[in-house]
């Protein structure tokens, strides 16, 4: 087994949480979808300690951001793939 | 792993089985906190629980403090109990409710006789009930006695990848087998409370979560003068990676594992309708929703944190866990159990899930917990609204 850099809860997500110390900028990283045990990659585009998100996909301001294969905000600003996704650029849709 | 069928406790003469003997000595209201510790310090084998409230508070605030302080004296972690307040009133009223669990306590009221005077009677009184409660042998007991409640703190992405999916795992194993369980924090569902909602084991379950939920939403937007992004979450869940509300309430949510709920409680209310999970009515804050569990009635609770919440209980024992692996290396001696090898793959939740158990039924038999060692002891009333 390869050694795991990001996971993702759902099939459904658009984001993966870093389970390393930190994931640096360009780095290849290895993703594991917890739901159904498969596998898949991503290079990042900015330097992500551990816990925080990584965009899976583009985003545009406005989209929703799924994780637990549910809604959890809202993009307020653009976001790359390979991004770090944050409260700088992601906000609640409750308050 | 074969779960356990048995653990080691104290039967209590009302049934029910405490995981501690505590002699507690519990003030009635805030100017009784002096004479109450000094009765703890002279009595081997007690302590107090100082609180800041009980004085002029009326309505809904009122009752729910009788709760507290009744529910409290009523645990079976509590062996025996003296109480005493201001007034002879309150007092008894406190001490008549913790008497019908058959267990023994006994009043004192300082008005008319001053501290010193009560002190002296109270430790009196004391010192029979420590010597009394020190003869009391742990007896292997069903695992069914144990009544567990859960919440978690300092969450941040690890708390929905590891530590909470660990304790919901343990949920799932334990509940056929007639345990008690207990989720709350009802401001911290939110986002993913239809979710929840969806979860009630009846349709009345489910109707009465929603009105719960929405009930404590709509007093949070009346209130709010911000928009809660530095309450909900907290700058450590930021740290820890937690964006929004809703990824910590999906987060949170994974305590449950796949259970359904039987009933919503109101804030300290004792479950009624037998063994399996409720939800109790609570803060989010960990001593408030720890307070309102344990006055319920519960005998053991599992804590998992992220970022490192310290949060212990007068009464009930806190087992904590993380998934993060800074924080079980730099704040191990508040870690009873570090599942972060789940982010390494190198432990699933299954083994997390068994680990638990083990932990749980340790902590439960009368291993100290790291938060008891460490010495806390956090008692935190919630207060509904101003007093009179």
């Amino acid at each position: 087994m390869a050694n795991t850099d990001v996971i993702i809860h759902d099939k459904k997500d658009n984001v993966g949480v870093v389970v390393i110390e930190k994931v640096n900028k360009a780095q290849d990283c290895e993703c594991w979808i917890m739901e159904d045990d498969s596998s898949t990659k991503i290079q990042s585009i900015s330097d992500i300690p551990l816990g925080h998100k990584i965009a899976m996909v583009d985003f545009n301001e406005g989209d929703t951001i799924i994780k637990y294969g549910h809604d959890i905000g809202k993009v307020v600003k653009s976001i790359k793939k390979g991004e770090h996704v944050h409260v700088h650029n992601v906000k609640t849709k409750k308050w | 792993m074969e779960i356990p069928k048995s653990f080691l406790g104290y039967k209590r003469e009302n049934g029910r089985v405490g995981t501690r003997n505590h002699v507690v000595i519990l003030p009635v209201d805030d100017i009784s906190n002096a004479c109450a510790e000094a009765v703890a310090n002279n009595i081997k084998g007690t302590f107090a629980i100082p609180h800041a409230y009980g004085r002029l508070q009326f309505g809904a605030d009122l009752e729910l403090f009788f709760d507290t302080m009744i529910g409290t004296g009523k645990n079976p972690n509590v062996a025996a109990c003296i109480v005493i307040g201001i007034e002879p009133k309150w007092t008894k009223k406190i001490v008549d409710a913790i008497t019908t669990t058959g267990k023994p306590v006994e009043g004192f009221s300082i008005e008319g006789s001053g501290d010193i005077k009560t002190i002296m009677k109270a430790s009196q009184k004391a010192q029979e009930f420590s010597q009394w409660a020190s003869e009391k042998q742990r007896e292997e007991c069903p695992i069914s006695d144990l009544w567990i409640s859960v919440k978690c703190g300092e969450s941040d992405t690890t708390s929905g990848m590891a530590a909470n999916p660990a304790v919901g795992n343990l949920m799932d194993k334990l509940e056929p087998l007639g345990v008690h369980l207990c989720f709350g924090e009802t401001s911290e569902l939110t986002g993913a409370e239809k979710v929840c909602a969806l979860r009630g084991k009846t349709s009345e379950a489910s109707k009465k979560f929603m009105k719960t939920w929405s009930d404590y939403n709509d007093f949070i937007l009346k209130e709010a003068t911000n928009d809660l992004s530095e309450s909900q979450p907290t700058a450590g869940n930021i740290a820890g990676g937690l964006t929004t509300i809703e990824e910590k309430a999906f987060g949170n949510f994974q305590k449950i594992g796949s259970r359904k709920f039987i009933d919503v409680l109101t804030p300290a209310e004792e479950p009624k309708k037998g063994p399996g999970l409720y939800f109790m009515d609570t803060s989010s804050a960990a001593g408030e929703c720890l307070t309102l569990q344990a006055a319920a009635g519960f005998n053991i609770h599992l804590f998992p944190t992220g970022q490192g919440n310290i949060i212990g209980n007068a009464i009930e024992p806190v087992v904590k866990l993380t998934g993060n692996p800074s924080t079980a290396k730099n704040m191990k001696e508040h870690i009873d159990l570090d599942v972060s090898k789940i982010l390494k793959r190198e432990m699933n939740m299954d083994q997390a899930g068994d680990e638990l158990i083990k932990t749980t039924i340790k902590a439960a038999s009368g291993r100290l917990t790291c938060a008891e060692v460490l010495g806390h002891k956090e008692f935190i009333m919630t207060k509904l609204f101003r007093s009179a």
